[in-house]
Parts: structure tokens; C-alpha cells; sequence
């Protein structure tokens, strides 16, 4: 079953074509990495997706439903949950109650409900609050949940970004490369965790640069290439692929090899 | 241990306030309720500027439409003033919600811009008596004095009880919000916006009802305060109030309410202390004020870090939500 359908996506900033007529399904209960160099357009997908950014041309369907036209917070309330290129954490509250920022829009207590205290308003904190733990528990940092969250790791940042997200109930998940800034240790829990998140039933569609990771957890891979998607496959697929090896995997294999002489003068 | 020490303030803070009307005369109550009346302004204001983040310099105004909306319905309609209480809160609300609405997605300088250009011209509305019903600069005069079956309230010592009760019932009720998902949505809010709406938060409609909330309680200080002067004029609710209103909050500790209840007693307190020094007064208290910001910018009581009931929730065992 298709959860996520993006038809004929079209995003420029002035001049710039971000991009360009892009189409792609995404299969409920996959993970699915979208993949191109620098400046492909790929993070402006996601925005589109999340409603940062409203669209050209084409439209998304989310489980049957279009977004357009939909403010970021109401998509997040149909269960699409974002995590950010470069860390946004409410950085000076705890951790704690960074992830309970993804369980508001799950509640419903109002401002009166909560001035008086009524039953209701508390048993419903409380359950976010089981809910909250349930998620540090869930990406392992519950000894943390102290702590403001600008005094976490990079690598924990990540996670905490991971955790609030998964606090909403969400039906897909959207990393903006999750990896970044981690080390191999960090990466590897990545990968656990994110197989993790696929076992409880989420549907995944990452953006990634490190490679190797998008080749081990990805079933179905998208690559943007100026905005245009070149390629979409598997990952044998994808690493077969010519354009792909041209634009993308090539001109790394280029850089390595110019290093490389380089280093030998 | 933290509790402990909190709870041994805020009771020793009661006690000095209970005793108040012992041992003060007439006029030293009338400083403590005006102290008590910014408190709640500035408490108010404190859901915009302090738990929001958001650069608004025009609260005077929301406290004059409740001024005068309780003055003109009590002068020319004889309703009884405790009746308008609620009615000028939601004056007030009204209003913020229209001029907050077009100019809610604004951010930090320009929003700030705007609110001051929204306290002129409620001021300069009142001055020109708008629909001939303000009175002009000098303003609408022989207001009533609460009346309750039971007493009136007529002098400072009698204000005194009506205001801090005020005071209280407030602070009870906006510690409760500051527990709830409301304040902690308006505290992501000020953390980081994008990140905010991100996780399913409705910034523009956060924004918005923390405009119209603070309004309300502005409104409502606004009848009380008409109530007690009995007359009242475009004076009392020019731009430098707000800036007053502004500093009380940030110096005392943004989206603190102990820290916005210190900082009324330093800005509307000191003052009277020093007011043999009156030459220098000024230039005391920018001095204080450069300073603070420089070694304290997070201001004298900065807000305490939420508790929540950790240990009374089984790992596992819980329903969630
Ligand atoms: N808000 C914006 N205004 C103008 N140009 C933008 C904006 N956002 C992105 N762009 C441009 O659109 C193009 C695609 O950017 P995008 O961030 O989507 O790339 P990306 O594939 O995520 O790259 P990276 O791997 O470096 O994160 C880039 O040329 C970028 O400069
Ligand atoms: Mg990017």
C-alpha cells in the first residue's frame, strides 16, 4: 500500500529550479532513502512534504488525502514527523520536555481545563508524560531526560530530535540525515534504532550521505540530481545504475582518485 | 530539598504580605496595591513577552480598553463595577485578538514596531474622544467603587485585601497553566518557532491566545484600577507604562511569576523607598537596569525548571498516549 504519493513536485526559488517535476511513491512499512549530492534539492522535498514550503506545481497525497494547502502542525497531526538537517531543539528546556512538545498536538486540554486542573487535563499530562519516557526509553535516553538538551551530545541531539518526533504518533517518520555529525559507534546504534522503528510499524524515508548506511537499511532508494530524480530503485539497482555512478557516486570516486594523487606527490 | 525551600518562600512571602495592613499607614498601602495591580499587569503580560518570547511593548493599551470600557458602561449605563470585571477582560480580549491577528506572523523588531504604534493610537483615540465616549485628555471622571452585598471597598486598606486576592487567585491559576501543555507549547515557542510547528504545535494560534489571554487579565486589571482612582485619563496608559510593564518582566525573570512579582516591587517599589533622592532616581535605576542585563540577563528570579511525576510512572506498565 502507497502511504506517501509525490506527483509532479515542482519548487523554485527565483531563478532556481530546487525541484524539478519530481514523482515518487513511498510503500507503507519501507524504509526509503532519498539520496543525491549537495544541493539536489532533497532537503526542499521534505519541506514541501512538511508544508515549510508550498509547492509550484504538483501535489503529496498522504494515506489517501492531500496535503495541500495544509499548515506544517496539521500535517504532523495526520502522522508525518520530521527531524531537521541542522539540529532544531527547544535548547533550553530538558530533554524531558523536548519530547513532550511531540505529544501537544495528541492533546486536547485547553487553557481553562488547565487553569482549573480538571481530572481530565491531568490524567491527560500524565499519559503524555508515559509517553514521553516511553520515547527517550525507546532511543536510549532516559538518563538523560534531566538535562537542558543543548547540553547533549551531537549524536544525542540527533536521537532527542528522533524521540520528539516519534512522540507524535506518527504514521511515517522523516529523517534529514540523522547521521550527520556521528561517529561510527552513533551510526551503528542509528541503524539499530531506525530497524527498530520499522518493527513498530513505522514507514521511514531518510535523507543520507553516508552511504553505506543508506545501502544496508534503505529497501527502496530515490536519487535527486539538480532537482530531478535520476533514479529510483533497490540498492543493488542504484549502485548499478550509470546516471547514478555519473552524477553522484561518480564525481565522489573523481574527488577520491584526486585526492589520492595528491597525496602521492 | 528544592521544594522545601520554595514552599518556606512563598510562605514567608504571605506572611509579609498579610501583615501589610498592620503596620502600614494609608499611603504605604497604596504603593503595595499598586505594586499588587503591575504584578498582575505584568503577569499578564508575562504570557506574551515572557513564557512566548515575543517583543510586545503596547500591554497599555489592552489595560486602557479595559479601563474604559468598565468607566464608560459604569458612568453612563450605572452598572454595578464588580459586574464589569469579567466585561473589560473581554473588551480587552476582543480587541487584542483583532489588532494581534493581522500581525501575529511578524517577527521580533517589526512585531515590536507595530505594538508600540498600537498603544499611540489607542492613546491617541482616547485623547480625541473617540465616538464622544472617552472623555478627551481629561478623561471620564466619577467612576463607582466595588460594591459587594456584603462590604464596599472604599479605602486603601480595603483596596488592599480586593487586590491581592486578585493577586492570588491569579498566580494560583496561571501556576497551573505553566504545568500544562499550554505554557510549555508557548515556551517551545519562544525556544525555536520552526521547530515548534514542526512537532504539531499551532504557533499562529498560540501566539494569538497568549495575545488574547494577556489581554483579558489586562482588561480586568484595567477595571479594578479604574475603580480605584474613580477617574481616569489618557495619561495613565501611554507608551512608557508599557515600557514599565516590559522592564518588570524581563528584569525580574521572563516567564517567572515569582520573578515578575519581584520585579513589580523593584520598579514600582524602590521608587517610593528612594524618594528623597528624586534627582538621581532615574539615573540610579537605568544604571541598575544596564547592569542587570549585563550580569543577570536572564533577570533576578529566572523560571524554575518543571517538575514532572517521573517516579509515579511504571516503565511499561502505563497506557500512553
Ligand atoms: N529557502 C531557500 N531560498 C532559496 N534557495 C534555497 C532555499 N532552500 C534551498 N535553496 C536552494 O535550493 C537548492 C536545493 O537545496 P536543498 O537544501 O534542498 O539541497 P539538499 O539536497 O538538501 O543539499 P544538502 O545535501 O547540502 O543538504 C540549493 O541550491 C539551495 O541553495
Ligand atoms: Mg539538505
Amino acid at each position: 500500500m502507497t502511504l506517501l504519493s509525490i506527483k509532479n513536485l515542482t519548487k523554485r526559488f527565483g531563478g532556481l529550479l530546487a525541484v524539478d517535476d519530481v514523482s515518487f511513491n513511498v510503500e507503507q512499512g519501507k524504509i526509503v532513502g532519498l539520496i543525491g549530492p549537495n544541493g539536489a534539492g532533497k532537503t526542499t522535498v521534505f519541506n514541501l512534504i512538511t508544508g515549510n514550503y508550498i509547492p509550484d506545481e504538483g501535489h503529496i497525497l498522504f494515506d489517501g488525502r492531500s496535503l495541500t494547502g495544509l499548515k506544517t502542525h496539521k500535517i504532523v497531526s495526520l502522522g508525518i514527523a520530521r527531524t531537521f538537517q541542522t539540529i532544531r531543539l527547544f535548547k533550553n528546556l530538558t530533554v524531558l520536555e523536548n519530547v513532550m512538545a511531540g505529544c501537544h498536538c495528541r492533546m486536547r486540554s485547553g487553557i481553562l481545563s488547565s487553569m482549573l486542573r480538571l481530572p481530565f487535563q491531568r490524567r491527560e499530562e500524565r499519559l503524555a508524560l508515559a509517553r514521553a519516557l516511553k520515547e527517550l526509553e525507546f532511543v536510549g535516553l532516559k538518563q538523560h531526560m534531566d538535562i537542558n538538551a543543548m547540553n547533549l551530545s551531537y549524536g544525542n541531539q540527533r536521537l532527542l530530535e528522533i524521540a520528539r518526533a516519534l512522540a507524535s504518533n506518527p504514521k511515517i517518520i522523516i529523517l534529514d540525515e540523522p547521521a550527520g555529525g556521528m561517529n561510527d559507534y552513533e551510526t551503528n546504534r542509528l541503524v539499530l534504532l531506525i530497524e527498530k522503528m520499522q518493527k513498530r510499524g513505522l514507514t521511514v524515508l531518510l535523507i543520507e550521505h553516508d552511504m553505506n548506511l543508506v545501502m544496508r537499511i534503505c529497501e527502496d532508494i530515490i536519487v535527486l540530481e539538480h532537482g530531478a530524480r535520476i533514479a529510483q530503485g533497490k540498492p543493488e539497482e542504484i549502485t548499478r545504475d550509470q546516471r547514478v555512478i555519473e552524477a553522484y557516486l561518480g564525481i565522489e570516486e573523481d574527488e577520491d582518485e584526486a585526492l589520492e594523487a595528491e597525496g602521492r606527490d | 530539598m528544592l521544594k522545601h525551600k520554595n514552599t518556606i518562600q512563598v510562605a514567608a512571602f504571605t506572611v509579609f504580605i498579610l501583615a501589610c495592613p498592620f503596620f502600614l499607614d494609608a499611603y504605604w498601602i497604596n504603593v503595595i496595591n499598586n505594586i499588587g495591580l503591575y504584578a498582575v499587569l505584568a503577569l499578564s503580560l508575562n504570557f506574551i513577552v515572557g513564557y512566548t518570547g515575543l517583543f510586545h511593548m503596547g500591554h497599555a493599551a489592552f489595560f486602557a480598553v479595559g479601563a474604559y470600557a468598565t468607566a464608560i458602561l459604569n458612568t453612563s449605563y450605572d452598572i454595578p463595577i464588580v459586574l464589569l470585571l469579567p466585561v473589560s477582560g473581554l473588551a480587552a480580549a476582543i480587541f487584542a485578538y483583532i489588532v494581534a491577528r493581522p500581525i501575529i506572523h511578524l517577527r521580533g523588531d517589526y512585531l515590536l514596531i507595530v505594538t508600540i504604534a498600537i498603544v499611540e493610537i489607542v492613546r491617541i483615540a482616547l485623547v480625541n474622544d473617540i465616538f464622544g465616549l472617552t472623555g478627551g485628555s481629561n478623561g471620564i471622571f466619577g467612576i463607582s467603587r466595588p460594591d459587594f452585598y456584603f462590604f464596599d471597598i472604599r479605602t486603601p486598606h480595603q483596596f488592599f485585601y480586593y487586590i491581592w486576592a486578585f493577586l492570588a487567585l491569579s498566580v494560583l491559576l496561571f501556576y497551573n497553566l505553566e504545568k500544562s501543555r499550554y505554557v510549555r507549547a508557548l515556551n517551545y515557542i519562544k525556544n525555536d518557532e520552526v521547530a515548534a510547528e514542526g512537532s504539531g504545535v499551532n504557533v499562529d494560534h498560540l501566539k494569538l491566545t497568549a495575545f488574547v489571554l494577556g489581554a483579558f487579565w489586562a482588561g480586568m486589571v484595567g477595571n479594578i484600577y479604574a475603580s480605584k482612582m474613580t477617574l481616569i485619563s489618557p495619561a495613565s496608559f501611554n507608551f512608557w507604562e508599557s515600557v514599565i510593564l516590559f522592564v518588570i518582566v524581563i528584569l525580574g525573570g521572563s516567564g517567572s511569576i515569582r520573578g515578575v512579582i519581584l520585579g513589580a516591587f523593584l520598579i514600582i517599589g524602590l521608587p517610593e523607598i528612594f524618594r528623597q533622592f528624586a534627582g538621581a532616581r532615574m539615573l540610579i535605576f537605568g544604571g541598575a537596569m544596564v547592569a542587570m542585563m549585563v550580569f543577570r540577563p536572564q533577570g533576578f528570579l529566572p523560571p524554575l525548571p518543571r517538575k514532572y511525576p517521573v517516579h509515579k510512572i511504571q516503565p511499561g506498565g502505563e497506557k500512553t498516549l
